[in-house]
């Protein structure tokens, strides 16, 4: 009764309600009308009452705006530093990316002079040139030289065929004298065609510092496939795992311990996990699967998987987190177990969290650099075995950049790879981002 | 309470600790088979606990503490040997925020009878439909069985979930303020369905809504500070209550 009796002084308002007062003065107490009791700032109002903060006191609506000068600097020093990171990213990658124009260019100071426009055509004319000035040949010279034909280089398919021809014409043309031979320019072809022939079959080969320098990509990519996949075949369910657990089935003392625990290991250093790989681990792999090669793809994919769970352990950890707790209420009132509630509503309701971790520790493990460096072995072979060593596209830029000449092929060459591991991170996130993490928030949470 | 109707709920001395604080003080009431009953007091009073000690959603929380004895159907369900996730399975919950999983509508309704086993398509399809029948929403949701769940509304929502509640057959179903966060019309909806389902289910619903507990209940239990102040037939506590507390706070005196 009290209730409806303040509703009715705060509709009808204060004329009202005196009549009202006076109506039924007598047989009730009447609370005051709420215009009263949540009195506003008295000039406002101008209802009598006493405001309760009268210090506040306020300017006009339309009149000149307050300029506080600590607000506005510190807005745009944010936003100049915000905008500043943002450039210096891009102009890394735009180093990154132009520097590795020499690996077409060719080095050398006469290149340098001459290639200005640094146009395909006019490397060839200068290979050609410089195959005319030297008439040396040297044996086991099977390296491939760039062909005219740019459509059917990137078909690729008829590989042997192509490479009698190939041998043919790189006796023509690609054979330099010691100095300048090893600045021949690189082309697409030479980066992921075969580009030697052992045993009569056609292989990839990386040998930067060859006679002939022989700069194919495929291994390297090969490797690093291999050491990220084992990485992230191991990291993956592990820290998922790890995650579903501290979320859902962890004592609270436990998880306490626990995740921090997790999450400083994220901290650690690369070489440390290096090294603890090439003493330890190697030996215990070795022991176990009897493999030839100690350092290997396996060991160094167990060394990314140590550099990887704790990052995947927290991101994923994180989206577990947030999913609702009544949604996992509703399971367990429904008679699902734990497992079965963590299964089959916490991990879907979270799918875009965990494929977001998953594809943040496939882009740490593929840059991953002093790990691979350690504990692969380095040697650049194409194979499927994990057993064998592998060399990463990372590790080779951490191996050989320190000794590589300023501005030759190689330089590029590496400066090239550097490319292609940042096109490569970047699309996969790009990817996962813009298509794959829709398609899943839009299954798994019907947004 | 001088029905000689079967009890189906029984609590005796019954005692929640949230750690060292003490929220529900020596709760005895006895809850009769296929009858509504409904919890009522202001926040804060323990009605939401002592409804989540009937099927143990206590016990994710850490820290509770109980004394004294639920017997459902003359077990107590607080002993070493009860399974409790069979034990949920019996007694079925509807929360006062609808929760439906982001699955869609087939999914959610299916959720119960998978986890418990049933894979075969044509019973599950058979389940879904009955269970959405008794929640009164199968009409208005045959044609978006395949549709995201959380593209129903409000009301629809919440009878889903007590579809899903259905579809795994329990015995008893707690509601934990089921029409709180609902428009009048789906309110009216929701209170039809409980009216429908006491014939088959024996129903513990917690409100605050005063007017609803009238309507809705057989037998309401006022609870203030963690205590059963009273219990009675629902005509009684709104007309004739013994306490005065009862009276003041039914009343709308305070509250």
């Amino acid at each position: 009764m009290w209730i409806r009796e303040e509703w009715e002084g705060q509709t009808c308002g204060g004329e009202t309600m005196s009549e009202w007062q006076t109506h039924e003065a007598g047989e009730r107490i009447v609370p005051r009308p709420y215009a009263e009791r949540f009195a506003l700032p008295d000039e406002r109002t101008g209802n009598g009452w006493p405001s309760p903060n009268r210090f506040l006191r306020h300017r006009p609506l339309a009149g000149k705006k307050r300029f506080d000068f600590g607000e506005f600097a510190a807005e745009y020093v944010i936003r100049g530093i915000a905008l500043l990171s943002i450039c210096a990213i891009f102009g890394i990658f735009y180093y990154v990316f132009q520097e590795s124009r020499w690996a077409f260019r060719g080095g050398g100071e006469s290149v340098q002079e001459t290639a200005g426009a640094g146009s395909r055509g006019n490397e060839n004319a200068q290979a050609a040139s410089g195959a005319g000035q030297e008439e040396e040949i040297r044996p086991q010279t099977y390296g491939l030289p760039e062909t005219a034909g740019e459509s059917a280089a990137e078909t690729g398919a008829s590989g042997v065929s192509r490479e009698a021809d190939a041998i043919e014409e790189g006796r023509r043309t690609s054979l330099h004298s010691e100095t300048s031979g090893n600045d021949e320019p690189v082309t697409l072809e030479r980066l992921l065609l075969p580009n030697d022939i052992i045993d009569n079959e056609p292989r990839y080969v990386w040998q930067p510092i060859s006679v002939v320098p022989k700069y194919s990509f495929v291994p390297l990519f090969v490797g690093a496939l291999k050491v990220t996949l084992v990485g992230i075949s191991i990291a993956a369910p592990v820290a998922i795992l790890a995650a579903l657990f501290m979320t859902t089935f962890a004592p609270r003392w436990l998880r306490e311990i626990m995740k921090p625990a997790i999450e400083i290991l994220a901290g650690f250093p690369s070489v440390v996990i290096g090294f603890f790989c090439l003493i330890t681990v190697a030996s215990v792999i070795q022991e176990i699967t009897g493999a030839t090669y100690r350092l290997n793809a396996l060991v160094g994919g167990i060394g990314m998987s140590i550099a990887v769970i704790p990052i995947i352990f927290t991101v994923v950890e994180d989206s577990l987190s947030t999913v609702p707790r009544h949604m996992r209420e509703a399971s367990i009132a429904l008679g699902a177990s734990r497992w079965q509630t963590a299964w089959r509503v916490v991990l879907p309701a979270a799918a875009p969290g965990v494929f977001a971790a998953v594809i943040l520790g496939i882009g740490r493990a593929f840059g991953e650099t002093m790990i691979a460096l350690m504990a692969t072995g380095n040697a650049a072979q194409v194979s499927w075995n994990i057993l064998e060593s592998v060399r990463t596209m990372s590790a080779t830029i951490g191996a050989e950049m320190a000794e590589v000449e300023f501005h030759s092929v190689h330089y590029g060459v590496l400066f090239l790879i550097g490319t292609v591991l940042f096109v490569v991170t970047f699309s996969l996130n790009a990817f996962a981002e813009f298509v794959v993490r829709k398609r899943l928030i839009k299954r798994f949470q019907g947004r | 309470m001088s029905d000689t109707t079967d009890i189906k709920i029984s609590t005796r001395d019954f005692d929640l600790f949230y750690g060292g604080k003490q929220a529900l003080r020596g709760i005895t009431v006895d809850m009769y088979r296929n009858h509504v009953t409904a919890l009522i007091g202001p926040s804060g009073c323990g009605k939401t606990s002592f409804l989540r000690a009937l099927n143990r959603m206590n016990d994710l929380i850490d820290g509770v503490r109980i004394a004294g004895t639920v017997t459902i159907d003359g077990v107590d369900i607080y002993d070493r040997n009860v399974d409790v996730v069979e034990l949920r399975k019996r007694v079925g919950m509807v929360f006062q925020k609808s929760n439906p999983f982001a699955k869609s509508v087939y999914d959610n309704v299916a959720y119960g009878p998978r986890v418990n086993g049933i894979r075969d398509r044509a019973r599950l399809d058979e389940i879904v439909e009955r269970s959405l029948r008794s929640a009164a929403l199968w009409e208005e949701v045959k044609d978006r069985l395949r549709d995201s769940a959380l593209g129903l509304s409000g009301g629809q929502q919440q009878r889903l979930c007590i579809a899903r509640c259905l579809a795994v057959n329990p015995d008893i179903l707690l509601m934990d303020e089921p029409a709180s966060a609902l428009d009048p019309l789906s309110t009216a909806k929701i209170e039809e369905l409980i009216f429908e389902l006491k014939r088959n289910y024996t129903i513990v619903i917690v409100t605050h809504n005063m007017q609803q507990a009238a309507r809705v209940s057989d037998y309401t239990a006022f609870f203030y500070l963690g205590e059963l102040v009273e219990y009675n037939r629902t005509e009684t506590i709104f007309t004739n209550p013994r306490q005065k507390q009862t009276e003041e706070y039914v009343t709308g005196r305070f509250g």
